[in-house]
C-alpha cells in the first residue's frame, strides 16, 4: 500500500524549500494572516521576524497542517500541503515553540518514537539518532532522561529529532525562547552549520533581531501581513536605517514595534 | 560530515511496512509512558478491587441476584459485578488516554504526532490501539487478583473468549475518549468528565445491578440504562466471560465504536476540524 504514487513526480531543482502564496487565515472575526506570500529557499537562512501575535505561530500551524489553509497555497519543496500532505510533511522538520519532548523518556527513546512516526524502522532509526545527536554534540546523553537536560540541550535534541527523517525544510518557531546567551549562540551556530553542510532550507521565526546576520533573508510579519521581504541589506536600504532593528521599526511603524525593541535591549 | 546514507530531499516512500513501524512506535511510546506512571497502574488496579472487596462484600447480603443469563446458578454478588468493574477499568483507561491527548496538546507532543506524514485517521487509530493494549494489561491484572478472591468464570476458557469482547469494548470506550478529547481545551475539565461522564455512565448501567431490578424501581431509569452503551459493553463482557455472545450488545458496541471513531476523525481532521475553529492548540496561551 502506498500513498498517492502519482504525486511522486521528481521535484524541480529550482523549487524553493517553502513557498507560501496568498494565504489568509481567520479565527472567527480575527484575521491572523492576511494575504501572506513568502519564500524560504534551500540552502539559506530565512528569518521570519515579528512581534508576539504577528501570526508566526498561525503560519507554522498551517505549514505543519495542524489545520488547513482555506485560501492560497503552501508548498514544501513543491508539494502542496493540502493536496499532498504526506509528501510535504515528509520533507518537513519542525521545532515548535513549546517543548515537545517526553520528559520521562530518554533522549534516544524520544528520537526513536519520532523516527517511527516517519516510518523509519528500529535499526536504521538508532543509527540515525546517534548521527543526529553527534551533530548537536549530545551523543553522550542518548541514554539520559530528557528531564535531566538543560533547556538548551533539550532544544538541541529537538533539532536532532527534526533532522532524523532528513527534511529539506527546517522550521523553527522562536527556538531560543528561554535560553541563556551561550546556549542561544550555540544553537544558532549549529543551525547555520546545517545549512552550509546539508543545503537545507531554514525558516527561523523570532522577535529577536540580533539573531539575524547580514547574509540572511528577512521576512517581516506584522499583524498578519508581510511588511517587507528581502535581504538584510535591502531592508536597511529601504528603511534608510543603519541596523536591522531600526529598519524593522521603520517598516512596521515605531509605535507598534515596542516588543521588538524591548527584546533587543534584553538580549543585548 | 553527512548525516546518513541519503541526502536531504530524497523522498521516503510511504509503504505498508512504514504503517506498521508507525503503529508500533505509537504503541511502544504509550506502553513506556504507562510503565513510567506506576501510580496510574496501581490506581487502575486498586479502584475496581475496592469495589470488589468492600462494596460487593457489603452489598452481598442486601442485593440478591436471581438466576439470569448467562448465569445458570445463583452467583455471588462479586461475580455479578466483575464484568461491570472490567468495563469500568476500560472506561477510565479510555478517558485517561483522552486526558493524555489533552495533556499532549498542552505540552505540544500532539503536534509531533500530527506532523507525521501518515494519514491522520491512521494516527488516531494507532493511538486507540495503544490505549486498548494498555487497558488489556490492566483488565487481566484485575482478573488475576479476582481469581484468588474466587471470582472466576465457570470455565477457564472464559478468560480467552472474553478477549475479543475486551478489544471491542476498549475500542468503543477509547474512541469515545478520543472524540471527547477534541472538545476539551484544558486539563481542568477532566474533573467534570468524572462527574458528567464516568459516574452517570457507570451507575446508569447494568454494572452494579441487573436491569430487571432497576425496572422495578423506576421505568424511566430502566429505559436510560437500556440505551446506555456502557450497559452493552458490560453485557458483552459478561456473556463473553461465559463463552456466549450477546448479539444485541455486540451490535450496539460495534455501532457506537464506528460513530465515536468517526466523530474523533472528524474533530481532528485539519480541514473540517475543531482544532482550527477553536484557534488551535496554542489558542489558550
Amino acid at each position: 500500500m502506498t500513498i498517492a504514487p502519482q504525486s511522486r513526480a521528481p521535484v524541480a531543482p529550482s523549487e524553493p524549500a517553502l513557498s507560501v502564496t496568498g494565504v489568509t487565515h481567520t479565527f472567527g472575526a480575527r484575521k491572523a494572516l492576511d494575504d501572506v506570500t513568502l519564500e524560504a529557499p534551500r540552502g539559506a537562512f530565512t528569518a521570519l521576524v515579528g512581534q508576539n501575535g504577528a501570526g508566526k505561530t498561525t503560519l507554522f500551524s498551517l505549514i505543519t497542517r495542524l489545520y488547513d489553509n482555506r485560501s492560497g497555497t503552501i508548498r514544501v519543496l513543491g508539494h502542496d500541503v493540502r493536496r499532498d500532505p504526506a509528501a510535504a510533511l515528509s520533507q518537513l522538520g519542525v521545532v515548535f515553540q513549546s517543548r515537545t519532548l517526553d520528559l520521562e523518556l530518554t533522549v534516544l527513546q524520544n528520537l526513536l518514537y519520532h523516527a517511527a512516526l516517519h516510518g523509519i524502522g528500529r535499526r536504521e532509526a538508532k543509527e540515525r539518532a546517534y548521527v543526529a545527536l553527534r551533530r548537536v554534540s549530545l551523543e553522550g546523553r542518548a541514554k539520559d532522561r530528557v528531564r535531566a537536560l538543560s533547556g538548551g540541550q533539550m532544544r538541541r535534541v529537538e533539532i536532532a529529532r527534526a533532522l532524523l527523517h532528513q527534511p529539506s525544510l527546517l522550521l523553527l518557531d522562536e527556538p531560543t525562547t528561554g535560553l541563556d546567551i551561550g546556549s542561544r549562540r550555540t544553537l544558532i551556530e549549529e543551525v547555520r552549520r546545517l545549512i552550509d553542510e546539508d543545503g537545507i532550507g531554514v525558516l527561523w521565526a523570532t522577535h529577536l533581531v540580533d539573531e539575524i546576520e547580514v547574509a540572511d533573508r528577512v521576512v517581516v510579519l506584522h499583524k498578519g501581513r508581510v511588511m517587507a521581504d528581502g535581504t538584510v541589506d535591502e531592508l536597511r536600504a529601504r528603511a534608510g536605517a543603519e541596523d536591522v532593528g531600526a529598519a524593522f521599526l521603520a517598516v512596521v511603524g515605531a509605535d507598534d514595534a515596542e516588543g521588538v525593541v524591548l527584546a533587543r535591549r534584553a538580549s543585548a | 560530515m553527512t548525516i546518513a546514507t541519503t541526502a536531504p530531499g530524497v523522498e521516503r516512500r510511504i509503504t505498508a511496512g512504514g504503517y506498521l513501524v508507525c503503529l508500533g512506535g505509537i504503541v511502544w511510546r504509550e506502553s513506556l509512558r504507562f510503565l513510567h506512571q506506576r501510580g496510574r497502574f496501581l490506581s487502575a488496579l486498586v479502584r475496581p478491587l475496592v469495589w470488589l472487596f468492600i462494596f460487593a462484600a457489603g452489598f452481598r447480603a442486601t442485593l440478591g441476584v436471581s438466576i439470569i443469563p448467562p448465569y445458570e446458578t445463583y452467583v455471588l454478588y462479586e461475580v455479578y459485578i466483575a464484568p461491570g468493574l472490567i468495563a469500568m477499568i476500560q472506561l477510565f483507561n479510555g478517558l485517561q488516554s483522552s486526558l493524555s491527548m489533552v495533556y499532549d496538546r498542552e505540552v505540544g507532543a500532539m503536534r509531533i504526532l500530527l506532523v507525521s506524514p501518515y494519514p491522520r485517521w491512521f494516527l488516531l487509530v494507532s493511538k486507540l490501539v495503544a490505549g486498548i493494549a494498555v487497558s488489556l494489561l490492566q483488565v487481566y491484572a484485575f482478573l488475576l487478583v479476582a481469581y484468588f478472591w474466587d471470582v472466576q468464570p465457570d470455565d477457564p476458557i472464559g478468560y480467552l473468549t472474553v478477549l475479543p469482547a475486551l478489544i471491542l469494548t476498549g475500542f468503543m470506550l477509547g474512541a469515545m475518549g478520543l472524540a471527547m478529547s477534541s472538545v476539551f481545551k484544558q486539563l481542568e475539565n477532566f474533573a467534570s468528565v468524572m462527574n458528567f461522564v464516568i459516574f452517570p455512565m457507570f451507575f446508569a448501567s447494568s454494572a452494579l445491578y441487573p436491569l430487571w431490578r432497576v425496572q422495578q424501581a423506576s421505568i424511566p431509569l430502566y429505559e436510560i440504562c437500556r440505551y446506555n452503551p456502557f450497559t452493552s459493553a458490560v453485557e458483552l463482557i459478561r456473556f463473553a466471560l461465559y463463552r456466549q455472545i450477546d448479539w444485541t450488545s455486540l451490535a450496539v458496541v460495534a455501532g457506537c465504536s464506528v460513530v465515536f471513531l468517526a466523530a474523533a476523525i472528524f474533530a481532528y481532521d485539519p480541514s473540517t476540524g475543531l482544532t482550527s475553529r477553536r484557534g488551535g492548540p496554542d489558542a489558550g496561551k
